[in-house]
């Protein structure tokens, strides 16, 4: 139990995969202008990393490990990914629309982000197990959701605030990045 | 190799049977011709139509309820393009949902606003600000000029005038047709 515990507070601080692995830095910049859609992106991408990182994991350890087809490990999870994102838009608009609403543009955009398939293959590096791999891949998403609403509560901060011209739009919120990248390299200690 | 592509191959065939599955099963039930004609609404949302927004009356016509003549600020422009869409005869603009004309813009007298917040209430897209006793204003660039804030007035302090036709606000008439040579949006 201490042991995944550990994977989830080391995934969501310490390795934070936005602010100290550099993955996902995509949406982390681009879908944090208002706080509403970066909770919408955030849970979208909680939902889709948890159940990729567990297919992933499925679809690696009895399907490709048993026929010796390791090399096609990123080919493999790319197209598990894409259509579990697929078959989860498709779902969500048939059965709720309101959260369809929300998530919208965000489903697919999770596609091709590369956190999601950083996870599915950072899970084989680490031998990670099923339960393993599930607490990893929610951990990840977690510790990106965090960082993006709080990035997105920054960033609506500054909208309003008095920055100077020079440093006006994407200059400001990059040193921000940065500053929020440095302040959790300080979770490194834990 | 072989193995290989077989694995991928076969992968691919069950995730796609899945989604085609998924697709079918799931399929929403949505109404595309409602879409359609909303789209070439005006969605100026001023009910004269008889019906409380430019959607409800798209859903109208397609039920059969409303005719397709009944969209004053869309103009004979709108009514011919929706008399294109849905095959239809097209027919003159009934004279009981108002009369067309150039596109307005809601404004307030404001020092003769008393603040009593009812065009407010009666605004359709939330294009007047204010508060209780203070002086309203309208936002012009949400203002569609539906009229519905003119009657409410107690003070009779809101008027509508047209905006004038400069290069900054031109913009191609309302609905975004292709004007034919018979019907040139410009002749009217």
């Amino acid at each position: 139990m201490t042991e995944y515990l550990l994977i989830f507070i080391s995934t969501v601080l310490v390795n934070n995969f936005v602010l100290v692995k550099f993955l996902g830095l995509c949406p982390f910049m681009s879908v944090s202008t208002k706080l509403e859609t970066a909770m919408g992106m955030g849970l979208a991408t909680t939902f889709v990393l948890t159940l990729s990182s567990v297919c992933s994991y499925l679809v690696n350890e009895y399907l490709l490990v048993p026929l010796g087809l390791e090399f096609l490990r990123t080919i493999a999870f790319i197209l598990v990914i894409a259509v579990l994102v697929q078959f989860t838009e498709i779902v969500v608009h048939k059965t709720s629309p309101l959260l369809y609403q929300i998530l919208g543009i965000f489903l697919p955009l999770i596609t091709t982000n590369c956190a999601v398939l950083g996870v599915a293959l950072l899970n084989i590096q680490e031998k990670h197990g099923f339960i393993e791999s599930a607490i990893y891949g929610f951990g990840a998403a977690i510790g990106f959701s965090l960082v993006l609403v709080l990035f997105a509560a920054m960033r609506e901060r500054l909208a309003v605030a008095d920055v100077p011209l020079v440093f006006k739009g994407a200059p400001i919120t990059l040193i921000t990045a940065g500053i929020m990248s440095m302040a959790f390299m300080g979770f490194s200690g834990l | 190799m072989i193995v290989a592509i077989a694995v991928l191959g076969g992968l691919a065939l069950i995730f796609g049977l899945l989604l085609g599955y998924a697709g079918v099963r799931f399929k929403v039930e949505g109404d595309p011709v409602v879409d359609q004609i909303d789209a070439l609404l005006p969605q100026q949302q001023c009910g004269k139509c008889g019906y409380p927004g430019c959607r409800p009356y798209a859903e109208g016509i397609v039920k059969g309820e409303a005719d397709i003549n009944q969209c004053s600020p869309g103009g004979k422009v709108g009514m011919l393009a929706l008399a294109a869409l849905l095959d239809r005869e097209p027919k003159p603009l009934s004279s009981e949902h108002g009369v067309e004309q150039a596109q307005m813009l809601a404004e307030i007298d404001e020092l003769n606003c008393i603040g009593c917040t009812l065009c407010i209430q009666a605004c359709p897209v939330d294009a007047i600000l204010g508060a209780p006793k203070h002086m309203h204003t309208v936002i012009a660039q949400e203002c569609t000029g539906c009229e519905l804030c003119v009657a409410p007035c107690p003070v009779d302090c809101i008027k509508m005038v047209p905006i004038p036709e400069a290069v900054k606000t031109w913009k191609w008439p309302y609905p975004g047709v292709q004007s034919t040579p018979e019907y040139s949006p410009c002749d009217n």
